[in-house]
């Protein structure tokens, strides 16, 4: 049915998954920063964070892929001219993708975190510090693993938006699910076989992305859960 | 910076703007129109009824738009049953395609909105409206459907602010939206920073339009739920 392009399909579907899975580590690093940030005492790092949430969440995620990638483009050549490198060098269309999807989920991934901090009484900490354990170890045994249970919920939303919005990638050229599937449409003139195709390989990751969150909040709602 | 090349494209961005605008006012307005009625099949008791609307949500929320627009756009002009039909004039132009997949899109994303606040109705509320002898269809149309809506503007308003990002993907299939403008610029002036950065801000002021729109949608219908202070 898909005329020997199945194989092309699933290489281009794990181009899919790498570029989310990268992008979804830079996110969780931006996200915690983030919430760092906006929970700190120091004003202007807060506002900082505030200004970089509030503007990632009023421009499309394609504006700023197509910023990055040709803009990127633009920079990086006007540096290496500077320092004496005469060859045109050509951005990565995956770490293109990859920086600006990390970039935008990173603001996202900044509520949840910070979120999910708050969600943690405070009391907690306190009884653990004063049980005199450093702040190191009040936050890798008291506030992380509880922290984790807290953003699950918004963090398996996000992952699931993350996971589509890697679509946008092959616009900038990046050989993932979609463009493989337009180069098979162009040679078979069947766009309908292959975008379905494609369709259903989203909703297979999708799906089981569903069910691994699902597995991981059972797993990790065990303590608060009433026994029986 | 080179921002003489965007004073002079001004006019195109303004135009850009508008198709943007109207791009997503035409898909949220299909897609609300079609959610309201799916939104009480989704809630229907029969499998019959509840399953199909599951499965239309289910499929669209799991899939990326690029895809959707691309299944409308290309993928229909597969089928000679298409191209001979008399829809063939409008579904081979990229304006309608791109209406037709933006409000398929945001129609299952509203579905689910609508629905769940529909299941969040008060249970007093139906039970005192069916003891004043209200039938039921005047229970949904008089009690429940007002109540479940306006409860749902705040996340319909999120909604509304995603689905005018996703229109951006209308200049993937050559339509001159904001994002279009900004792409067509730069390939004539090569000032990628200028023009997608204008782009953005042109994004960002309508965002927090919709933003001051939904905030006042709130106030103006949500008044009863706001805490008393």
């Amino acid at each position: 049915m898909l005329h020997g392009y199945a194989a092309s399909l699933l290489e281009g579907m794990g181009v899919t998954l790498a570029v989310a899975l990268a992008s979804l580590a830079i996110a969780c690093v931006l996200g915690l920063a983030g919430a760092a940030a906006k929970l700190s005492r120091l004003r202007w790092l807060a506002a900082l964070a505030s200004i970089y949430t509030t503007l990632v969440r009023g421009v499309p995620d394609l504006v700023v892929m197509l910023l990055v990638f040709f803009g990127g483009q633009l920079l990086v050549n006007e540096l290496a001219q500077r320092a004496g490198y005469a060859a045109y060098i050509d951005v990565d269309p995956f770490i293109a993708g990859v920086l600006t999807i990390g970039f935008i989920f990173g603001a996202y991934l900044t509520e949840t975190f910070r979120g999910a901090f708050i969600a943690v009484p405070s009391g907690q900490r306190e009884a653990a510090l004063a049980f005199g354990m450093s702040r190191a170890q009040v936050l890798r045994r008291i506030t992380a693993p509880q922290m984790l249970r807290h953003a699950l919920p918004a963090l398996s939303n996000n992952w699931l938006v993350l996971v589509k919005s890697t679509a946008i990638v092959s616009v900038i050229g990046l050989n993932d699910m979609m463009q493989k599937a337009g180069q098979a449409a162009g040679a078979t003139r069947q766009p309908f076989v292959f975008y379905a195709a494609v369709a259903v390989l989203y909703l297979a990751i999708t799906s089981a992305s569903e069910l691994g969150f699902g597995w991981l909040d059972r797993r990790t709602s065990r303590a608060s859960r009433p026994r029986g | 910076m080179n921002f003489d090349a965007i004073a002079e494209n001004l006019p195109l961005y303004l135009g850009g703007a508008l198709t943007t605008l109207k791009l997503l006012a035409i898909s949220l307005l299909g897609g609300l129109v079609v959610a309201v009625p799916l939104a009480v099949l989704r809630n229907a008791h029969s499998r019959w009824l509840h399953g199909p609307v599951w499965a239309y949500t289910y499929a669209i929320r799991g899939t990326p738009l690029l895809v959707q627009l691309f299944l409308v756009y290309y993928g229909l002009a597969q089928f000679a049953v298409v191209r001979d039909s008399v829809l063939w004039p409008w579904l081979s132009s990229a304006w309608f395609c791109a209406c037709l997949a933006f409000a398929i899109n945001t129609c299952a994303y509203t579905t689910e909105i609508i629905a769940g606040a529909l299941r969040n109705t008060p249970r007093g509320e139906i039970e005192a409206a069916r003891a004043l002898g209200l039938s039921r269809a005047q229970v949904l149309r008089r009690i429940v459907m007002p109540s479940a809506l306006r409860r749902a503007i705040p996340s319909y308003g999120n909604e509304a602010i995603l689905m005018l990002h996703g229109t951006s993907l209308a200049s993937v299939v050559t339509l001159l939206d904001i994002t279009g403008v900004a792409r067509d610029v730069n390939s004539r002036y090569y000032i990628p920073f200028e023009a997608f950065i204008t782009a953005g801000l042109l994004y960002l002021s309508i965002t927090l339009a919709l933003v001051g729109l939904f905030h006042a949608a709130e106030r103006r219908w949500l008044a009863h739920l706001a805490p008393r202070s």
